[in-house]
């Protein structure tokens, strides 16, 4: 039911606005370099490679193919482990075949959303979280030097998170009869370009 | 208040701590001078350092989940036991390099992330441990600055906030919507442990 634009609401807005507008007047003491930089450059680190994009999409269209819960338990476990990578990678624990790894996650995840494979959950949980460490200790040891660690982290995270939105988002075609058939058709793609970025990662 | 204004109140909160977030002046190492007197100085530096304000707002929708009650419990508590740790801080000469923000990332988004379902009586020794762990390193912070008056606006943020994000996460009544909650959680659980992976590389190194 569409609500009245009233006057309280009006005048609550305005403050924030003002309040908002004033902000850039603060006078820092010290001005520091790299903060908002670190959260961008986390954000858009997971969208830099077509094989960490491709992966993550996969995950959210697996979801999107599976229902409710691994709709959304895949793309909260994905993110949880690929810290445990990355943190893994932070703290200079080596990971064998961390390229091999990436490129099979999407060799495998295509396959899964091509075939519409409905595995137990704790079993699609546990295929997920064991390709997330491999990309989480690539990302992990790739962070820049000189910028927030925090800032860049929670980038990175959300980034990785809106990736699995953009793969349940087009997992919503799965409703479709002709929908199912272009999810499948993107899983072929996946499973495709998968097996080109395991070829180049063991030549 | 209306089950309507809270959420569009929630979310409106929600988007200005965003953009405040992102502000590409934020300072972290130092103190936040606004110009406005200690007590904004307190505020902006709640609002502007993310090792404190995201585990006060992932606190407060962890509370929300839990029922009017623990984010009532929560919204006076927090304050307080911010308040008394900040006391504290501001009379100790300590070099502590725990990780506590990220500890409570870890905890709180965990929390969240599992929909755990905490007795009231764990609620709310964890809610004082949190504010007094987080008052005891802004004491230690704010020594250097504007001192005991900043924790006065620290604890009026920290009130506002809390009353805000709890209430709007109880009002929400749609199953996606607390999902929704709960991914936040898990990210927020995963920015702690990369957090606990820089302080190891930091020790390290």
């Amino acid at each position: 039911m569409a609500e009245k634009w009233t006057g309280a609401n009006l005048g609550f807005n305005i403050s924030i606005a003002t309040a908002l507008l004033l902000l850039p007047s603060l006078a820092w003491a010290h001005v520091e370099q790299g903060q908002a930089a670190g959260f961008f450059t986390g954000m858009e680190h997971p969208w830099s490679g077509l094989d960490h994009i491709l992966a993550m999409i996969a995950v959210g269209l697996w979801g999107a193919q599976l229902g409710s819960p691994a709709l959304w338990v895949l793309p909260i476990a994905f993110p949880m482990m690929m810290t445990v990578g990355a943190m893994m990678g932070l703290m200079g624990i080596p990971v064998p075949g961390v390229e091999v790894g990436i490129a099979l996650s999407a060799v495998l995840l295509g396959l899964m959303v091509l075939c519409e494979a409905r595995p137990k959950l704790p079993i699609s949980v546990m295929l997920v979280g064991f390709f997330a460490i491999f990309h989480g200790h690539a990302h992990g040891t790739e962070l820049p030097p000189g910028q927030s660690g925090l800032l860049y982290s929670m980038g990175f995270v959300i980034g990785t998170g809106l990736l699995h939105g953009v793969g349940i988002l087009i997992g919503l075609l799965h409703r479709f009869s002709f929908g199912r058939i272009v999810l499948r058709g993107a899983g072929a793609f996946i499973l495709g370009m998968g097996c080109f970025f395991f070829w180049q990662a063991v030549t | 208040m209306k089950r309507g204004c809270i959420q569009r109140t929630g979310a409106l909160v929600l988007g200005v701590l965003g953009v405040i977030f992102l502000l590409p002046a934020a300072a972290f190492a130092h103190l936040v001078t606004t110009g406005m007197g200690p007590v904004y100085d307190g505020i902006g530096h709640l609002l502007l350092t993310p090792e404190d304000l995201v585990p006060v707002i992932a606190l407060s929708l962890y509370c929300g989940m839990r029922g009017a009650r623990a984010g009532r419990y929560a919204m006076f508590m927090l304050p307080l036991a911010w308040l008394l740790g900040g006391l504290v801080g501001l009379n100790l000469d300590l070099d502590v390099t725990i990780p506590v923000p990220a500890l409570s990332f870890l905890l709180l988004g965990g929390l969240i992330a599992a929909d755990a379902k905490l007795p009231d009586q764990l609620i709310g020794p964890m809610t004082v441990m949190i504010g007094l762990l987080h008052g005891v390193f802004n004491g230690l912070v704010l020594k250097s600055g504007p001192g005991g008056p900043a924790l006065l606006g620290i604890m009026g943020a920290l009130f506002v906030l809390v009353a805000l994000m709890s209430a709007f996460v109880v009002s929400l009544e749609r199953p996606w919507t607390r999902i929704v909650v709960r991914v936040m959680g898990s990210w927020v659980a995963a920015s702690g442990m990369l957090m606990i992976g820089w302080y190891f590389r930091g020790q390290l190194s």
